[in-house]
């Protein structure tokens, strides 16, 4: 079956008594990229990862993973790997023999399992106890994990969850080659900047509900983009600010610097204003918000 | 199933939990062997609950097995421990999400999970039962026991009929446990509360309840492992532990099945 989106996830609902942990969630994750999901701690993320993957049972909605329904998951999870709030294995196993168990039970080649090692950058540590892995290694193990099926859709919960940046860099890295070879990444984290970098779509959740789904670069387009404004003498700040005041236009001063909330074209009409008025600019820089600068604004400033 | 199986033979096989499993059942089935010849003559018992066995009692062809039987009951409880454990840290490690992940039908996980601690328990009943018989022919002479008719049809016969009911009472105290730990998973709240129920609630129970030991369902496991007893019948006890084995297995995997997987 040929099908263009990854997941479709329609008016999904999470309730456990009365409280709400997933509220009418509705989005899309096309085939083939890398999406962002973000969120406040609490806002339903897990929940809705476990939903996809068949560990919970929604109370209304539906959902579908590579276009098979979330109630028959034996149909998707041979070709989706995920690794949920964190990685879980036997402490008492080596990461080796704890990704065999998983390969035994999945079906897959016990070859993949030496392969994954090497590819998680964990070659020569595969036989050493999971309960002596530092942070770092567990949270390799888990996507080395993940990645056994091959998945045509992988879905990770923090991936860069106490890796140093060197091992950002890989995580970001492999994901990237993933998306490039046709794997659909679906990846929450905390790292906004990190997603930034990564992902062309985003998913956000506040409060069991989403407030975005769509591509980033329309998210951030969408922002109230600024321009940075310095004159050249300091001395001249107040009169700038007078001059681009008087022409409509918003302007914040912090730091002595300026900033102008106008859309990036603005750029030209700020340098005759000053111009005209006798002043010169040392610099003058459009600016759109990060990723991050946006999360606070749409989720209320929570971490 | 037969993957999930091997998956969890790969578990079981791990030197930390096989090897001391595997020497705390000899151990035990040894010392229990050992007591029983070397305290023949003992005026305060030499078998379960202080009872005297005599030599003439175990140059019987079903002297044998007499020892090993007495030690069935504790390769039970050291079942109910494995069973109870190996199921409840699917929880506790948050391990069952990965083994659902790779295997969604939780009716296969559990199956697989059943018949791997199964076969790993009847390692367990063999290897003591190999243990127990070799010390018995070992300690008879010196405790002025007969062995001639141990190796007779009938002695065979009564290894055979030990070894079954052992193995049948041992997985019954193992699926006890594996009930124990889906129910409230953990396994030091399983083994707990299992242990403490086996050795310690039904005995009072029995001692203050009037016939209580014909309905409790570790008393009637011991009673299929001893392959009967003077006051139950073997073919009583085994039906009244089916009918609670049967009773609480349905209701764990019906909240196996739909409960769900949230840590």
């Amino acid at each position: 079956m040929v099908h263009e989106i990854a997941i479709t996830v329609s008016n999904l609902t999470k309730k456990y008594d009365e409280q709400v942990a997933v509220s009418n969630a509705t989005f899309e994750v096309p085939l083939g990229a890398i999406c962002g999901f973000v969120g406040p701690n609490g806002s339903g993320k897990t929940t809705t990862i476990r939903m996809l993957l068949g560990l919970i049972k929604p109370t209304f909605g539906s959902a579908t993973v590579l276009g098979h329904e979330i109630d028959r998951p034996e149909k998707y999870l041979s070709q989706v790997g995920a690794m949920i709030e964190g990685p879980a294995f036997y402490p008492a196993l080596s990461g080796e023999e704890n990704l065999h168990v998983l390969a035994t039970l999945g079906g897959f080649p016990g070859s993949r399992v030496k392969e994954l090692i090497d590819t998680v950058g964990l070659t020569g540590r595969g036989n050493s106890k999971f309960k002596n892995y530092s942070l770092g290694m567990k949270q390799r193990l888990g996507i080395a994990a993940a990645l056994l099926p091959n998945p045509q859709l992988l879905i990770l919960d923090e991936p860069t969850n106490g890796l140093d940046p060197a091992g950002i860099h890989e995580i970001r890295t492999l994901l990237r080659e993933l998306a490039e070879n046709g794997t659909t990444v679906f990846v929450s984290s905390h790292l906004l900047s990190e997603l930034e970098m990564i992902s062309e779509y985003l998913v956000m959740l506040r409060e069991g509900n989403v407030i975005f789904s769509g591509l980033i670069s329309d998210l951030l387009e969408a922002q109230q983009s600024q321009i940075l404004v310095k004159p050249e003498f300091e001395t001249d700040s107040d009169r700038l600010v007078a001059v681009i005041r008087s022409a409509g236009h918003t302007v914040e001063v912090k730091d002595g610097l300026l900033y102008v909330l106008v859309p990036e074209h603005f750029s030209s009409e700020i340098n005759r204003l000053a111009f005209a008025a006798g002043i010169t600019l040392q610099s003058l820089t459009p600016m759109l918000p990060t990723l991050e600068e946006t999360f606070f604004d749409m989720t209320g400033g929570q971490a | 199933m037969i993957k999930v199986l091997r998956a969890e033979a790969r578990k079981l096989r791990r030197p930390t939990l096989a090897l001391p499993t595997l020497a705390a059942a000899m151990g035990l089935t040894a010392l229990t062997t050992s007591l029983l010849y070397l305290l023949i003559d003992s005026p305060s018992g030499n078998g379960r609950e202080g009872i005297r066995v005599s030599a003439k009692q175990l140059s019987l062809p079903d002297g044998v097995v007499y020892s090993f039987q007495s030690a069935a009951t504790l390769l039970g409880v050291i079942a109910l421990c494995v069973f109870a454990a190996q199921t409840a840290q699917e929880y506790t490690y948050g391990t069952l999400r990965n083994l659902l992940l790779r295997e969604p039908s939780r009716m296969k996980i559990l199956l697989g999970k059943y018949v791997a601690m199964s076969i790993f328990a009847f390692l367990i009943v063999l290897t003591s039962a190999a243990i127990s018989i070799g010390l018995s022919f070992a300690l008879a002479s010196d405790a002025k026991v007969s062995t001639v008719l141990w190796t007779s049809l009938d002695g065979k016969s009564a290894i055979v009929h030990a070894l079954a009911n052992a193995l049948l009472a041992t997985i019954g105290f193992g699926t006890l446990g594996m009930i124990l730990g889906l129910l409230l998973r953990s396994p030091i709240t399983a083994i707990s509360i299992g242990v403490i129920w086996l050795l310690i609630v039904e005995n009072l129970l029995s001692a203050v309840v009037k016939n209580a030991d014909k309905w409790l369902p570790g008393m009637q496991l011991g009673v299929v492992a001893m392959g009967g007893s003077l006051s139950n019948a073997y073919s009583r006890a085994l039906g009244v532990a089916g009918i609670y084995i049967l009773i609480g297995a349905v209701l764990a995997a019906v909240l196996f099945k739909r409960r769900d997987v949230a840590n």
